[in-house]
């Protein structure tokens, strides 16, 4: 497919790698921040490729994996009432709840229904005009637009039984919680792509020259990666802190202002609960006053319920760059993707389920790194 | 879940007020909102999430972005095996 094939060439990747090992002189500590990075880091062995002198370490930017566990309690007490159609995207319907999952609760009758496009849920909501129909509107930045758009529809057309059970995450605030941790150890970060496709990265050059931190906005694939990592460590290595943008075939440096325009009609930031990290300081949006009859948990009164992680996890550590999978003794052991005891786990494109699906639980030592 | 990838725009339309359009993801046709970006037409590239395009794609930069990193590989190719210069 023309712009992805061309950026998995392997014969190019072999020499970005050699360009990254000629500028060290020490090791370096990199995040990439965005799950879709992960996935693709563990996928195409991107890790396996550089030189051991850098270390890859997974970042917060899967919003399957973040998503509160008391929040997907309530999309399941949502979802089991027999007046309401719940749709979500297909990631969400394997992910547990303290007691059950959006599959499980499918095949006992609920009418849960996976969509590609919260725009399709419209359509859906408009054809059961009997019917409550609510959408999980989960995700970052880069799913914010869609969401909104749907709701500004829905108010436009005058669709009124249709809701937004609301989780959403933004990335900066996570980056600056990373870097004010005392044991924080990531020196430089792939920024998130499709987020700045909406965004922009204004807001990433002012954590850059807070904290001294190279940002380096990247795409997804393995030489979009390299190419990130390439500028992180130019920039490690010659002392500069700056923003770059790696991927600037889609992002631009104010993002896209008509999605911005929608979202901040519709949307608000507030504090946000991740899940296996806790909450952080204005790291979510919520929908504004004026939209408050298109919110699910308003719509439908759902007690809050006191949940509990497995005491095991060690996902908020993971998730901050703390610790990889292989460090917990319960990967690929108590915890396998068809029984997830926490975030990193829950979806494909949390670490421990991309480090498990490439069968890393399988090898005590990576298999063609460089010796 | 931030997956996006990028479609070729083959017919533009409006349907319930909304910019949309119809997409050629490497020989798979979907519709898409383009409500976001007034400025993309026919023929365009466009990166799409969950069913709403959020930036086009500059051509001349993926183009750029591509023959630099071809480039930089050429480069080292020239020097591979060759002995580094004393000093």
């Amino acid at each position: 497919m023309k712009y992805l094939d061309e950026y998995r060439d392997e014969a190019l990747a072999g020499k970005v790698v050699q360009e990254i090992a000629s500028r060290l002189t020490r090791s370096w500590t990199i995040m990439e921040v965005c799950g879709g990075q992960t996935h693709s880091i563990v996928k195409h062995g991107v890790d396996y490729l550089l030189p051991k002198a850098i270390e890859l370490v997974h970042g917060p930017g899967c919003p399957v994996c973040v998503t509160a566990l008391e929040m997907i309690d309530k999309a399941h007490a949502i979802a089991a009432r027999p007046d309401v159609i719940f749709c979500s995207f297909g990631d969400m319907l394997r992910v547990p709840g303290s007691t059950t999952d959006l599959l499980r609760l499918k095949s006992r009758g609920a009418d849960v229904r996976i969509v590609y496009s919260p725009l399709d849920v419209l359509r859906i909501a408009q054809s059961h005009p009997d019917r409550q129909v609510v959408f999980f509107a989960i995700g970052f930045e880069t799913t914010a637009p869609a969401n909104a758009l749907a709701i500004w529809q829905a108010r436009q057309q005058g669709i009124r039984n249709f809701s937004l059970l609301v989780s959403h995450v933004r990335v900066p605030p996570s980056i600056t919680s990373i870097l004010q941790s005392p044991h924080n150890r990531v020196q430089g970060f792939l920024g998130p792509g499709h987020v700045c496709t909406v965004m922009g990265y204004q807001e990433y050059e002012a954590i850059s020259a807070r904290y001294r931190v190279p940002i380096v906005v990247t795409g997804f694939e393995p030489l979009d990666i390299l190419e990130g990592v390439l500028k992180v460590v130019q920039q490690l290595e010659a002392g500069r802190a700056e923003v770059e943008n790696q991927y600037s075939r889609v992002v631009r440096r104010g993002g896209n202002p008509a999605a911005h325009e929608i979202m901040w009609q519709v949307f608000e930031v507030c504090d946000q609960k991740w899940r296996g990290i806790g909450t952080i300081p204005k790291s979510g949006y919520r929908l504004r006053h004026e939209f408050r009859e298109h919110d699910a948990a308003r719509r439908f009164a759902v007690e809050e319920v006191q949940t509990q992680e497995s005491p095991l996890c060690i996902s908020g550590q993971i998730l901050r760059g703390l610790k990889k999978p292989p460090d917990c003794p319960a990967f690929g052991q108590a915890c396998t993707p068809e029984h997830p005891l926490g975030a990193t786990m829950v979806s494909a494109e949390g670490a421990c389920a991309a480090y498990y699906n490439y069968g890393r639980h399988l090898r005590a030592q990576p298999v063609g790194a460089p010796s | 879940m931030c997956l996006a990838i990028p479609g070729r725009i083959i017919e533009v339309y409006e349907d319930k007020g909304l910019r949309m359009g119809k997409l050629d993801f490497g020989g798979t046709i979907r519709k898409a909102c383009l409500q976001y970006l007034p400025e993309v037409g026919l023929g365009d590239y466009a990166l799409v999430h969950v069913g709403v395009a959020l930036s086009k794609v500059d051509e001349e930069d993926a183009r750029r972005t591509y023959a630099l990193l071809e480039e930089m590989g050429e480069v080292r190719a020239q020097f591979e095996g060759v002995e580094p210069e004393a000093g």
